[in-house]
Parts: C-alpha cells; sequence; structure tokens
C-alpha cells in the first residue's frame, strides 16, 4: 500500500468543507509556516524536499521559487495553474474538486514563502463547479482568519482570487495564462524574460499547477527531508496520475514515485489490468503531448529491466525508446484501438488548440491532421507517412512555446512505433475501415540485436 | 569601448551595443548573412518572434557559457551575449529549417501574384524565391475568407495575410486607437475589425506600408499598375499633421503619379511614417516638391525600370559563324 499524502482523507464526507478539513489536521502547515518559519526557510525545505513540477515539465519547484527576482517596492506574484486541458489529465479537477482546502492551504504557505500579498488560482473556464468550489472555500478560509488581512495574527496579508480561464487550451501555458490573466489574448509571450523576473503586469511571478502547489503544505508539514524519503531517485515523493481508456478502474490515483508501471496497470490496488480480458497494446504515459509507447516498451525499458512511473525511468532511452511522465495523464490502449486514429484525434486536438501566433504550429498542426485524417479514411499514399515525419520534425522546435513540440511528438512517436499500423492503413484501405489491425507484435518482447547485446557487455 | 560586445556571425565578427539583437547585428555586417525579416519591425515596438523565418543556429552561447543553444532561436528576439557565436547561412540545419518555415508560410497562401498589388515588393515573394520548393507538397483545400474593406482606402486580402501582427502593433503605436486585430485561433486567426468597424485613422495608412505581403493594399492604387512599371521618385511637402514629416515615395507612370509610400529603407522597412492626407489625397506633381529618384535594390524587380543607365541585353547573341557570312556578305555588296 503507497502513502498517500494528498488525498489521504478523500473519502472523508464532508472533507470540502473547512471544520472537516481542519478536524483531520488541515492547515497546520499555515500556522507552523507563519509562525515558527521564514520564508527563506520554507522555500529551502521545497528545494530539500525535491518535488518536481507536476505540470508536466517537471522542473524542480525549489529552483524554480529561489529564481524569482526580488527587487524593493514591486509587488510579487503567485499564480497557480489550473487550466488542466490535457486530453487524458484530470487529476486538478479531482484535487479540486474534492479537497479544495489543500489547494488554498498550499497557496497560503507558496506565496508566503515567496512574498506575494495577492495570488491568483487561474481555473480552466469550463471548471465552472470547481470554480464555486473554491470561490466557496476561499470564503470559509477568509471567515477563519487564514486569508485576508493579517493571518492568524502574524501580520502577513493575502489575498486569493479565482479567475476563470479564457477557454483555450494554450492558456495553459505559462505566459500565455499571464497574458490571458491580465485581459488580454492568451498568446504565449516570447521567452526571455521569463516570468520569474517580468511576468504578471510585468512583475516577478512564479506559475506553479495545482498539485505541485498542494504538495507544498506534506513538504512544511513532515520537513522536507522526510518527503524526499519518498519516490526514488530524483523523483521525489508522491504524484497523481489521471488514469484513463480501456482499464478496469479508471481514475485518479495517488502513487509514490518509482512504483512499476507493469504494478500501476495490472494490481488490483490501482488499474486492475485491461478492461474485458483484453490485451494492452500501446500507452501514453502523461497526457496527450508525451510520445505513445507500444506495450513492450511501456512495460520494460529496452535493456529488458522493468520500467518505473517515474521522471527518469520513463524518458530513460531518450524518444527513441521512451516517453515522458508530463502531466500524469495515464492513456491504456487494448488490442482492439487503432493507433491512426488516435494519433489523428490528439492531431486534431492541437490544430483546434494552436493559437495562431506563430507560422509553424499555425499553419503546420492543420496540415497533419489533414494528412492523418486522409491515412485514417484510407485515402492515404506510403508518401504521406514520409510527408508527415517531415512536417513534425519542421514543427518541433521551431516555435515560440511547446504546443508545436506537443503537437509534434505523438505523430513522431506513433511513426516510430507503428509505422506497420500507418502501412497496413493504407495498403487495405477498405479493411481498415472496418477491422483493426490488432495487437500485432507490439506486446512482444523486445529481442536485442546483436549490437546492442554487445554494448552492454 | 569596452562595453561593446563582441559576436561572430557566420565567420564574420562585429562589435556592437548590449542589448543589440542577433538580427540587428546581422544588419549592420550586412550582405547575405542578414536573416530574413517577415514580421520583425525596427520601428515597432514589441514586434517579431512570429514568422519564425530569421531562425539562427546558436553554436556558442557566449564567452562565459559556451554552451550552444539547444533549439534555433529567432534572432529578432535574442539579444548578443559577449563572444556568442551564430551561423545562419554557413548552417545546413538552419537553412532546412528555415525553407520548412517558407514551405509552411505558403501552404494556406493563394499564391495569387499575378493579379497581387503588392507582387514585386512581397516580401513573401522574395522570400520563396529564395527558399521556396518549386511545387507544392500540400494537397488540401486552402482555408479562405473574403474580402474586406477596412476604411474606404484600404482592403484586406486576408487569404494573402501571414499573421505578421504588424500591422496591429502599427495601429497601437502611431495610431490613437486601435479597432482592428486578431480574431479567432489556430490557421482560422483573421486579422479584422471589430464588427467590421471602419479604421478611421489619420495615420491608418501605414498599415499598408507595413504589410509585408499583400493583404493590405490601398485601394486607390489597386489594379492600376505593377509596381515595376512605376518609376519611384522621392518628395516632399509641407504637410499640416503635426506628426507627418510629408517625407514620401511617389510611384509614377509616365506623367501620373499613382500612388504615394513612405519611403523605405535598405531592409524594406518605412524611414518615417506619413499621414492619411500625404498618401490618398495628394497625388498630383504640383503637391510636391521633388527630390531625385529613388534607390532602388539592383536585385529588386522595381530597378528594371529605373532611370539608371541600363544596358540592354544583346539582343542576337555573338555568333563566330554569322558574323564571317556577314562579313562576306558586306564584301559582296559594297563591290557591287
Amino acid at each position: 500500500m503507497g502513502r498517500k499524502l494528498l488525498l489521504e482523507h478523500i473519502n472523508v464526507p464532508g472533507i470540502h468543507t473547512l471544520e472537516v478539513y481542519r478536524q483531520k489536521g488541515g492547515y497546520r502547515s499555515v500556522e507552523k509556516a507563519l509562525k515558527t518559519m521564514t520564508a527563506d526557510d520554507v522555500v529551502e525545505e521545497v528545494k530539500k524536499s525535491g518535488l518536481r513540477g507536476r505540470g508536466g515539465a517537471g522542473f524542480p519547484t525549489g529552483m524554480k521559487w529561489s529564481f524569482l527576482a526580488k527587487p524593493e517596492g514591486v509587488p510579487r506574484y503567485l499564480v497557480c495553474n489550473g487550466d488542466e486541458s490535457e486530453p487524458g489529465t484530470f487529476k486538478d479537477r479531482y484535487l479540486m474538486t474534492h479537497i479544495p482546502h489543500a489547494l488554498i492551504e498550499g497557496m497560503i504557505v507558496s506565496s508566503y514563502a515567496l512574498g506575494a500579498n495577492t495570488s491568483y488560482i487561474y481555473v480552466r473556464g469550463e471548471m465552472m463547479p470547481q470554480i464555486r468550489i473554491l470561490e466557496k472555500a476561499i470564503e470559509e478560509a477568509k471567515a477563519a482568519g487564514l486569508l485576508g488581512k493579517n493571518i492568524l495574527g502574524t501580520g502577513y496579508d493575502l489575498e486569493l482570487y479565482v479567475q476563470p480561464g479564457g477557454g483555450a487550451y494554450i492558456c495553459g501555458e505559462e505566459t500565455a495564462l499571464l497574458e490571458s490573466l491580465e485581459g488580454k489574448r492568451g498568446n504565449p509571450r516570447i521567452k526571455p524574460p521569463f516570468p520569474a523576473i517580468a511576468g504578471l503586469y510585468g512583475c516577478p511571478t512564479v506559475v506553479n499547477n495545482v498539485e505541485s502547489i498542494a504538495a507544498v503544505v506534506p513538504i512544511v508539514n513532515d520537513g522536507g527531508d522526510e518527503y524526499a524519503k519518498i519516490g526514488i531517485g530524483r523523483s521525489t515523493g508522491t504524484k497523481l496520475i489521471s488514469a484513463s481508456g480501456n482499464l478496469v478502474k479508471p481514475g485518479v490515483y495517488e502513487i509514490e514515485l518509482g512504483l512499476p508501471v507493469e504494478e500501476f496497470i495490472y494490481s488490483d490496488e490501482y488499474c486492475g489490468g485491461i478492461a474485458n480480458g483484453k490485451r494492452l497494446k500501446a500507452t501514453v504515459a502523461g497526457g496527450s503531448s508525451v510520445p505513445i509507447l507500444p506495450a513492450n516498451l511501456t512495460l520494460k525499458l529496452a535493456n529488458g529491466e522493468p520500467r518505473l512511473m517515474s521522471y527518469e525511468s520513463l524518458s530513460e532511452g531518450g524518444f527513441a525508446t521512451g516517453t515522458m511522465l508530463g502531466s500524469g495523464g495515464f492513456i491504456a490502449f487494448d488490442e482492439d484501438q487503432c493507433i491512426v486514429r488516435n494519433t489523428w484525434n490528439f492531431s486534431r486536438f492541437y490544430h483546434h488548440e494552436s493559437c495562431g501566433q506563430c507560422s509553424p504550429c499555425r499553419e503546420g498542426t492543420g496540415w497533419l491532421e489533414k494528412i492523418l485524417h486522409k491515412i485514417e479514411y484510407g485515402h492515404g499514399t506510403l508518401d504521406d507517412i514520409d510527408l508527415l515525419w517531415d512536417v513534425q520534425r519542421k514543427i518541433e522546435g521551431n516555435t515560440i512555446c511547446p504546443l508545436g513540440d506537443a503537437a509534434a511528438w505523438p505523430v513522431a512517436a506513433a511513426i516510430r512505433h507503428f509505422r506497420d499500423e500507418f502501412e497496413w492503413h493504407i495498403k487495405e484501405p477498405v479493411k481498415s475501415q472496418t477491422s483493426n489491425y490488432g495487437l500485432a507484435d507490439y506486446a512482444n518482447p523486445i529481442e536485442k540485436t546483436p549490437e546492442e547485446v554487445k554494448s552492454q557487455n | 569601448m569596452s562595453d561593446l560586445v563582441k559576436v561572430t556571425i557566420d565567420g564574420i565578427t562585429v562589435e556592437v551595443e548590449p542589448g543589440t539583437t542577433i538580427l540587428n547585428a546581422a544588419r549592420q555586417i550586412g550582405g547575405d548573412i542578414v536573416p530574413p525579416a517577415m514580421c520583425y519591425y525596427s520601428k515597432l515596438k514589441g514586434s517579431g518572434g512570429k514568422c519564425r523565418t530569421c531562425i539562427v543556429k546558436v553554436s556558442k552561447g557566449s564567452e562565459k557559457d559556451p554552451r550552444p543553444m539547444p533549439k534555433l532561436v529567432a534572432s529578432c528576439r535574442t539579444t548578443v551575449m559577449d563572444g556568442m557565436e551564430v551561423q545562419n547561412i554557413t548552417s545546413p540545419e538552419v537553412l532546412e529549417a528555415r525553407a520548412g518555415v517558407v514551405e509552411i508560410l505558403l501552404i494556406n497562401h493563394p499564391l495569387d501574384c499575378p493579379v497581387c498589388d503588392q507582387a514585386g515588393e512581397c516580401d513573401l515573394q522574395n522570400l520563396s524565391y529564395e527558399h521556396g520548393l518549386q511545387k507544392t507538397r500540400y494537397e488540401f483545400e486552402r482555408r479562405t475568407f473574403d474580402r474586406i474593406d477596412i476604411g474606404d482606402k484600404i482592403q484586406l486580402h486576408m487569404n494573402r495575410c501571414i499573421l505578421c501582427y504588424r500591422c496591429v502593433f502599427t495601429a497601437d503605436q502611431i495610431t490613437d486607437k486601435r479597432v482592428h486585430g486578431i480574431l479567432n485561433r489556430g490557421d482560422h486567426s483573421e486579422i479584422s475589425t471589430y464588427i467590421q468597424n471602419a479604421v478611421d485613422n489619420d495615420f491608418s495608412g501605414n498599415v499598408i506600408d507595413v504589410c509585408p505581403v499583400g493583404a493590405l493594399t490601398d485601394k486607390t492604387f489597386r489594379f492600376k499598375n505593377r509596381v515595376w512599371f512605376t518609376k519611384p521618385v522621392d518628395a516632399h511637402r509641407n504637410c499640416n499633421h503635426e506628426k507627418c514629416n510629408g517625407k514620401v515615395t511617389l510611384w509614377y507612370k509616365g506623367e501620373d503619379v499613382l500612388r504615394v509610400t513612405a519611403r523605405k529603407d535598405q531592409f524594406g522597412e518605412v524611414e518615417e511614417f506619413i499621414c492619411n492626407e500625404c498618401r490618398f489625397d495628394k497625388k498630383k506633381t504640383s503637391d510636391w516638391t521633388l527630390e531625385h529618384p529613388t534607390h532602388i535594390s539592383d536585385t529588386s524587380v522595381i530597378s528594371s525600370n529605373h532611370y539608371e543607365t541600363f544596358k540592354p541585353l544583346p539582343v542576337i547573341k555573338e555568333n563566330p559563324e554569322l558574323q564571317a557570312a556577314n562579313k562576306i556578305e558586306l564584301e559582296k555588296t559594297t563591290k557591287f
């Protein structure tokens, strides 16, 4: 049984209210931090904990905080990124719906650590119920003296606001989020300057994911060293994984990082295996933008060792044989799923959500989608696969923000690992409309080539 | 001179002020190594970074931190560091990526150059001659929009637009109030006015000059002539408008002034913005004091009709046999 830090009390009735939340030990960290620690102490604890950003990139949170510029007389801001819209990711929504106070507690402690007196929670516009829940929770906290002027008599002031998002996936990119929060069109800014120097209204700003901020609470409560003991290597702590797809028990799970992927999929404690007794064909391990992997590479590394749910292990082998932990949106595909259709679907999403600011992404995502649509509906030619590869290569790395990369990676990975299936779609245009390519050899153990064996010895 | 920073672009070292972008450092060197810029405009604050045609490779970050930058960077928005080494046309990677950007810019462009007023002075046209493919690999229907009139003198042809945002920055920075902007997102983005509002401002005509393609065209010049048949002449007048200096380029065809534009520098950027009265209403030679023919680069198609002495190519190529035959013929005729 893995340790639970964020979802420990998730099943307690009424945990969304301040009263029950405090009974279960809520807001201890606020008292501890504000009364016994300095702001730098809190930053130091977070640094020691090794907490890495839970939004996708996995950048160490403590490092991010220490980069924040602190000029005199300029306000600093903390912005919580609740614009969770990656297909396959729904952990933040779950957290905000059921334990809103965990986020608010984390916001108070984090704002204190950064010296911010105004903080914002930017929630995706479609999540109106969650926005209401958070607003109600903020009111409760305010009435209890945990927010507003002179919190708990310590002289620290904090105003917390919830901002409904602009209704676009791109507003989850940190600089686009800041533009949107300022009331402008949500176009990503060109970096540098980074938000830590000039962010919201030109002031130093830190943007963190909902889960990262909530994870600050157990770090302050138990100490950074204690938190760092959980997990494996540089992937410390616990992570919320939103599991979806053809699983027996899809849902949000809190795992200790370092859990073997096989155990996560097949153990009854977690997803309970593939639904309807089918076999696993492929997984997307961290939300739609990370590379898709066939079953054999999901469960085992290229050298035959088991793959673990951690930042390092999932990206082992680079993009050739690895993927990324990303935001923790774990999607499983069984043997009846069509990878071409799935890739087209992801591509359709990125085409729809491209902001249109820089040319490779604006025009290229549409092109990718159209080619994939053509292949999926049996009109493709073999040249189209090479064209897809070429177009994705011209998008990747040439755009202002990571959306271009996010659009290119799934396409690249699908071609890299599932080229046979693409070719089958093209060679069997009629058959591919009614039946599936099936599992083929995507779950077979990878046989090492003699060169690989030699290089290992 | 210790505060100048040294930057090497394609093997040529130049010393520039700190804070200069790679693109501007390259422009100080000049020549072929200047990256093309479709969206960057030195006179407009905040422009650049969007079209990605000016991408370059930074093979050495700086003297202190010699690591190369992991990705290609937009040279118009990346500032130079001391000891930085940049590769532009010497890097095959950059040329390939740039050709990719050009291809991507052209997939939804109508390529209606034969009927486009911008042809001949179009940045996209030049760019695609240099980097583009001869045929497209895009086989789907191109995105189209309706033509709209924004203001009585300006027509917007959205199909041709590459969304460089220059006209938006122009309206923001040199007019009092911006009434046009970007609507929608992704490849449905379009420049438009708020509920078909008319752009009505003394300086609105400048959006025509900053447009790198033929998306914003002058309705008073529309379909009048091809730019390479007209002769540009620098001229000025005493303009009453406080912000306008009245320094313009007149484009003549015979005796008539067909069009008035602001003067442009060697990078195709406007030197001084002009008011709408100068641009649209003063189209008689008597309104203006002529200065001299405008200098047009030799490589521009407009030069083919320029005032400078232009030697036509010999119609009959040199052919010794033909010449010898002619000589014999000549001797025969003189004998008689």
